[in-house]
């Protein structure tokens, strides 16, 4: 088969050549596979030509897309949804002790500052970092991303991709609240002297940490790298953005 | 519908690149946007089916045993994982005890046997049935599966614990040591791939037919 209009750009080409590629980006455009009209199945990495929007994958069945479908909206919703949720899962008490002595509610934050008084540091900067500052920065980053993504703008593109591929991989840590919970709650039982409960914070707090996760996951980096010009000619936006630029 | 032969999209950034044969421990990134584009799968295929034997026993230690006893006055109280899920929803927080549930019992061990029963029979180059739809679960479930998480998360109980009760790791405890260990190992490896290994067999076997006629 051969490989017309295909350029034959190196995977191993030198990261300086991408600076020089990002400057020199309207004259010289990176070829995507949007712009050759091909479709890369998303699952088995499968690249295709004269394929429709919809079709399957002949290798592995997937449905191939462009783009994620819906991808802005269903990002903002799941955003949107974690971003209440957060609300409850900060105020409202996670785990609840009964002893002898009468009952302690505990929240993310006060089972944080307990270690701190206590003097584990170390243990209450883990806890801090994962269950305070990882939700509040992956919710932060998501709403830059996808605000970013839909105004189509071209600002430290390489910088957003780096942000991106840091909270697919934080994301997950949140979650470390929801089974030290858990573990505890299973682990102290001992009626009449000291029982934990799972409080109703911890479910919103888990309900945080799917809904940013779902968020990323729904979220197409590509969309990143789409640039100012929209792709379709006959699309409203186009019209938007010539009377923003004469504005 | 036409495939492209030697091509590599970029996941990230949509970049079309030419796939260039890779050296040993080569990692292929997008210039662009610093994706990790294509990496040499090494020696990885054939450690990856002993490493999931061994992850499945792992887990059946790490689950069948308490992971922590505690002692309060005379008074002792240790709990499995299982133990605490139904504890969990017993008390009325069926959503958590669920979310528990999936991310550090049902995905790992379903990753675990979906693995197992894809690399058996492709020892022999043969696919099993269902194959393209265990791949695709096999992808969709990566990040979903959260032991690591856990085992900071039991850690971190037992800090807590140390104060109010003597605490006493239980055998779970460093099975699930083991078990992150092994998984991380076993999870690295791209369900992509085995695309590729099977295509590729599949392109061995056509090439060397003609040769053995002649």
């Amino acid at each position: 088969m051969n490989m017309r209009g295909l350029p034959a750009r190196l995977a191993s080409a030198r990261p300086w050549e991408a600076q020089a590629d990002d400057e020199h980006d309207h004259e010289n455009p990176v070829p995507t596979a949007a712009a050759l009209g091909l479709h890369v199945c998303t699952h088995c990495t499968a690249v295709w030509r004269d394929a429709e929007d919809g079709d399957a994958c002949a290798r592995c069945g997937t449905r191939l897309h462009t783009r994620k479908p819906q991808s802005l909206n269903r990002t903002w919703a799941f955003l949107i949804a974690a971003c209440i949720m957060y609300i409850p899962a900060n105020l409202l008490p996670v785990m609840i002790t009964r002893t002898l002595f009468g009952a302690q509610y505990d929240t993310i934050l006060s089972g944080v500052i307990y270690f701190w008084v206590s003097g584990a540091w170390g243990l209450a900067a883990i806890v801090f970092i994962a269950s305070f500052l990882v939700p509040l920065f992956k919710l932060a980053v998501l709403l830059l991303l996808v605000v970013l993504a839909q105004r189509r703008s071209n600002w430290r593109r390489r910088e957003r991709a780096k942000l991106y591929h840091i909270i697919e991989i934080i994301g997950r840590w949140s979650m470390l609240d929801v089974f030290v919970v858990s573990l505890l709650t299973g682990l102290v039982q001992i009626q009449g002297f000291a029982v934990i409960t799972a409080g109703v914070g911890i479910a919103a707090f888990g309900a945080v940490v799917v809904l940013t996760m779902l968020a990323s996951l729904s979220f197409d980096p590509r969309l990143t790298w789409d640039g100012p010009v929209p792709q379709a000619d006959t699309d409203e936006r186009h019209i938007e953005s010539r009377e923003e630029k004469i504005a | 519908m036409k495939e492209v032969p030697d091509t590599v999209v970029c996941s990230g950034c949509d970049a079309v690149y030419a796939r260039t044969p890779l050296a040993p421990r080569d990692v292929a990134e997008c210039p662009r946007c610093g994706t990790e584009l294509d990496r040499h799968p090494g020696a990885q295929q054939r450690r990856i089916l002993p490493l999931t034997v061994a992850s499945l026993i792992m887990f059946a230690i790490a689950n069948l045993f308490p992971i922590v006893e505690i002692e309060l006055q005379g008074l002792r109280s240790q709990t499995t994982l299982a133990g605490a899920v139904v504890v969990l929803s017993a008390e009325g927080m069926s959503p958590v005890a669920l979310l528990v549930l999936a991310t550090t019992i049902l995905f790992p061990l379903l990753q675990l046997c979906i693995l197992a029963y894809l690399l058996v029979p492709l020892a022999r180059a043969h696919r099993p049935w269902g194959f393209a739809v265990l791949v695709r679960m096999m992808q969709s479930l990566r990040p979903w599966g959260m032991i690591e998480v856990f085992l900071l998360g039991v850690l971190v109980a037992i800090v807590k614990l140390s104060s109010m009760a003597t605490v006493v790791p239980g055998p779970a405890l460093w099975a699930f040591v083991a078990l992150t260990v092994t998984l991380t190992a076993v999870l690295s490896f791209n369900p992509g791939a085995f695309w590729e290994m099977t295509f590729r067999k599949a392109d061995e076997e056509d090439a060397a037919a003609p040769e053995v006629r002649a």
